[in-house]
């Protein structure tokens, strides 16, 4: 199976169990595709160094959890108007006239809420 | 000095041709040619610019220019060679550090900007059979973009996949792979890079416009190659009248840049302006090769 075939796998699992969890845990929930301890721990790593999960000590175990949830990547990808390219103002410019300002709102709205839910 | 005044015409000349082909519609019915030329000015433009001072600053030795800047290289200072001369050679590594700076920086973030989509489309993007090849990001908005590169994605949003039907959906997925296949994204590379070194310029921002509505133009040739006519209009209709769509930058959307003009041409077969292309392609290879043989000659 491939990196980042693994990488989703892992997510799905951490998203869909909305709660932290372990390595162990991550492994066991994927039991069927009988990968190893240290491959899923590996991934884990990879997507910590991405900064898509975020990871707290749970006893002597690392717990992991996503750092923002299925939606607000969606909507990141949706916004990525705002700053790919290297010509933001262009971009912006583009954006607005592509999307009415509702949208864009919305868009940005669910994305501040998200931010806020992951501080608190 | 002589060199100075032909690199000076030369400048001229391209403003005048962009100015020009800015204002052309007969582009619109021969978008590939129309790209070709506005690469070739865009070359030409930038070499007379970094020419213009350079020229200024080696008439003293009274020589071509490669030739001048091979006696600078070794020390050789002729006879009234003076600190303006001096100021304007550095004007001249000015300019062309300054083009080739904010191209590759443009390129660089781009692609960085890329990676970091491309890491996010792996972890929620899905694959579904209503669009073959290409990802499905599920959000209502319609969305329809492809992110270049190596391996380059399409990617289409739930929104697009309620809002068009399935003849429209193939078309509008076959527009996307042709900006991949003809990589695009490099075309208006140059472009966006000329347009962060010149932000002070509308003409260039408004020939940066022209060129990407004439990839959009380009990539709707490739689509009706392949579809019946008037699927992509029909989608590009659909997607007008949309309550939203997203296109990211740096990614190359559909529906995003004079719409109107697209889709009347689409509606319409105009016999390709042959004389009018080969005239403009003459022109403007003219003006590449202007600079080329002032830097050689």
């Amino acid at each position: 199976m491939r990196l980042g075939e693994l990488e989703r796998a892992v997510m799905d699992v951490l998203w869909d169990r909305r709660t932290p969890l372990t390595v162990r845990e991550v492994a066991e929930s994927l039991h069927d595709r009988e990968l190893a301890y240290t491959t899923v721990m590996t991934v884990l790593d990879r997507l910590a160094g991405k900064g898509m999960v975020e990871r707290e000590r749970a006893g002597r175990a690392w717990s992991y959890r996503p750092a923002a949830s299925r939606e607000a990547y969606i909507a990141q990808l949706m916004l990525d108007a705002l700053d790919l390219a290297g010509e933001r103002d262009a971009a912006l410019v583009r954006f607005a006239r592509s999307v009415s300002g509702t949208e864009a709102d919305v868009l940005r709205a669910a994305l501040a809420e998200e931010a806020a839910d992951g501080k608190s | 000095m002589v060199y100075a005044v032909h690199f000076a015409g030369a400048v001229m000349a391209c403003y005048l041709t962009a100015q020009v082909l800015t204002r052309s519609t007969w582009t619109y019915r021969a978008p590939r040619v129309a790209i070709v030329c506005w690469q070739a000015l865009g070359l030409a433009l930038g070499l007379s610019a970094i020419g213009l001072p350079l020229s200024m600053g080696l008439a003293p030795y009274g020589t071509n220019v490669s030739t001048a800047l091979g006696r600078l290289v070794r020390g050789d200072l002729p006879p009234g060679f003076g600190l303006v001369h001096a100021l304007q050679i550095a004007a001249a590594l000015g300019v062309a550090g300054v083009l080739l700076g904010t191209t590759v920086t443009c390129g660089l973030r781009a692609i960085r900007a890329q990676r970091r989509h491309r890491e996010l489309l792996n972890l929620v993007g899905r694959d579904d059979p209503a669009a073959p090849g290409a990802l499905v990001l599920d959000h209502p908005s319609a969305a329809a973009y492809c992110l270049p590169g190596m391996r380059p994605q399409v990617v289409v949003s739930a929104g697009t996949l309620s809002l068009l039907d399935r003849a429209q959906l193939a078309a509008v997925l076959s527009h996307e792979r042709a900006h991949a296949d003809e990589r695009h994204d490099l075309v208006l590379l140059p472009f966006t890079g000329l347009c962060r070194a010149l932000p002070w310029a509308g003409w260039v921002e408004a020939a940066r416009e022209r060129v990407s509505l004439l990839v959009e133009m380009r990539a709707d040739d490739k689509a009706r190659q392949l579809h019946a006519d008037g699927q992509l209009a029909g989608a590009l209709l659909r997607f007008a009248t949309a309550p939203s769509r997203v296109t990211p930058a740096g990614a190359l959307g559909i529906a995003d840049t004079e719409l109107d003009a697209r889709v009347r041409r689409l509606l319409t077969t105009g016999r390709p302006p042959r004389v009018r292309g080969a005239l403009a392609l003459a022109v403007t290879l003219t003006l590449v090769a202007l600079p080329v043989s002032l830097f050689l000659s």
